[in-house]
């Protein structure tokens, strides 16, 4: 007769109120139910009461973490309807402060990563860094989370050459910090023992269960949304994050290569930045639908938009990577060990704002 | 005389139970912010705690909706007495700018009493800590 034993809604090691159903037997996980909706708002349901400008404060707010991506996922989504051209410099700061945001998010996980199998010293001084990535978000817009930068044709504020001058400064010093922490992240004896061969995911099982993000790029499969170039990242070089292995200790890898990519395609965007206007002129209302997808920190982000020229729009659909990535922690439970419940939950990186809306 | 010591070093230093209650997770990370070495509120005796039945203050960010209502209040009354509760971020105050969406109950004072509101969105480590400390002395009156 198994034990059900109850993992959340509120529990110390994810900030966010996940509940899975977990049936044990002698210690090892034999099923796992999730319940969803403790975070559910219904916020895509406010596109009838907000407009479509108005809306973009609110789709910022589906997940504080991303939510720089979010707007720009949704603003790349009305211009596309509206057949609105972002101005080249406008596309090249949404690249800037994108991967500032994959950065924060990358080393945020990296800690709590580092939190779940208990070395805490570890979590400090990741998070101690990540400090230095929020004060660039907040000498540059003013708030260190929601940055709101993001309007309709292009972006709020500028930056000026001696903002990024201190920017690649700040970097340089992040990458060095970051370099500094590699040994212990990737090489230490603790670390592995409880991360290597945990939760491993087959290159085929990750593309069945249709994962995406880092997740299923540690199942060596090389899938990256800004491939697709939208925003300036067709005139920016970098290929996709791979890892073979698939388990756990893979995908701490990839995300910790991905932080020093950020800051390589930071630098690279802030040499060709080019001169010019930094949003288009909107006018008049949307009329027609469009999908729009971008590469957020947990993977493939995805927004319909339905305009029917009024002032509200018709429908917007919003499907978030850890929506995609949630099948992947019930594949990987059954037959691990109850202690490593946490480390396997958290290396899909779950984001439940996000899932739930 | 032991309960003198326990009262006085309960005020010292109080332990938290956070919960998010529905926010974006922008004043959750915020939250855990504070805990790290820049703001580091440990050096004041404050303990991040998963377990509700040893806090003293808990932080609740977020909108209350229908489901997590009752998660709320039984984390709540978990909590020995005397307790504090903080409400963190706009959504926490009134509901912020999900206020008129369906699922939201509207802010956490609509399901348990609210001590100290802190404001923002998301509100600053800065913000939550004074926010904390107001809530010691609210901690200190009731005791």
């Amino acid at each position: 007769m198994p034990q059900i034993i109850p993992f959340g809604p509120q529990h110390p090691v994810l900030p966010e109120p996940i509940h899975l159903k977990l049936s044990v037997v002698d210690g090892i996980i034999t099923e796992a139910v999730p319940a969803f909706g403790f975070v559910h708002r219904g916020l895509e349901k406010l596109a009838d009461i907000r407009d479509f400008h108005q809306m973009i404060q609110v789709v910022e707010r589906v997940c504080g973490i991303c939510s720089m991506m979010h707007a720009m996922c949704y603003a790349q989504g009305i211009e596309e309807i509206m057949g609105v051209e972002v101005p080249p410099r406008a596309r090249f700061l949404r690249v800037i402060w994108a991967e500032l945001h994959r950065m924060h998010s990358h080393l945020l996980w990296l800690g709590l990563f580092a939190d779940s199998f208990g070395f805490e010293s570890l979590f400090m001084q990741i998070w101690r860094i990540r400090e230095k990535v929020l004060d660039i978000n907040e000498a540059t817009t003013g708030n260190r989370i929601i940055v709101a930068v993001n309007v309709i044709g292009g972006v709020r504020t500028d930056l000026n050459q001696e903002q990024m001058r201190w920017i690649l400064s700040e970097l340089a010093e992040v990458e060095k910090e970051i370099r500094r922490l590699e040994t212990t992240l990737m090489d230490d004896y603790t670390v592995k023992k409880r991360t290597v061969c945990k939760g491993v995911l087959t290159r085929s099982q990750a593309f069945e269960l249709g994962l995406a993000g880092p997740t299923l790029r540690a199942s060596d499969v090389a899938q990256d949304m800004r491939m697709l170039g939208y925003a300036a990242y067709n005139e920016l070089d970098f290929e996709p994050v791979v890892e073979k292995d698939g388990d756990c200790y893979a995908r701490c890898k990839v995300r910790f290569r991905e932080t020093l990519q950020s800051i390589d395609i930071i630098r690279q965007a802030v040499s060709k930045i080019p001169e010019g206007e930094l949003s288009a002129k909107v006018k008049c209302r949307p009329d027609g639908e469009s999908v729009s997808r971008v590469e957020q920190p947990r993977g493939e982000c995805f927004y319909y938009i339905k305009a029917n020229g009024k002032k509200n729009l018709d429908r917007l659909r919003i499907r978030t990577p850890t929506f995609a990535n949630v099948p992947a922690i019930l594949a990987m439970l059954p037959g691990m060990w109850l202690s490593d419940v946490p480390v396997i939950v958290l290396s899909i990186d779950p984001c439940i704002a996000c899932t739930e809306r | 005389m032991f309960k003198r010591m326990i009262t006085e070093s309960r005020i010292k230093s109080p332990w938290l139970l956070h919960y998010d209650c529905g926010s974006c997770n922008g004043c959750d990370i915020e939250v855990l912010a504070c805990l790290t070495p820049v703001y580091d509120i440990e050096r004041f005796g404050i303990v991040n705690v998963g377990n509700p039945m040893h806090a003293d203050i808990l932080l609740v960010t977020g909108t209350v909706n229908h489901r997590n209502k009752k998660v709320l209040v039984n984390l709540y009354d978990q909590m020995p007495h005397p307790k504090v509760v903080v409400a963190i971020g706009s959504c926490g105050l009134s509901g912020g700018i999900f206020r008129e969406a369906y699922n939201v109950v509207g802010g956490v004072d609509k399901v348990i009493p609210v001590d100290v509101y802190v404001p923002g969105c998301p509100a600053k480590p800065e913000a939550i800590i004074d926010g904390v400390v107001i809530g010691l002395q609210k901690f200190h009156e009731k005791m």
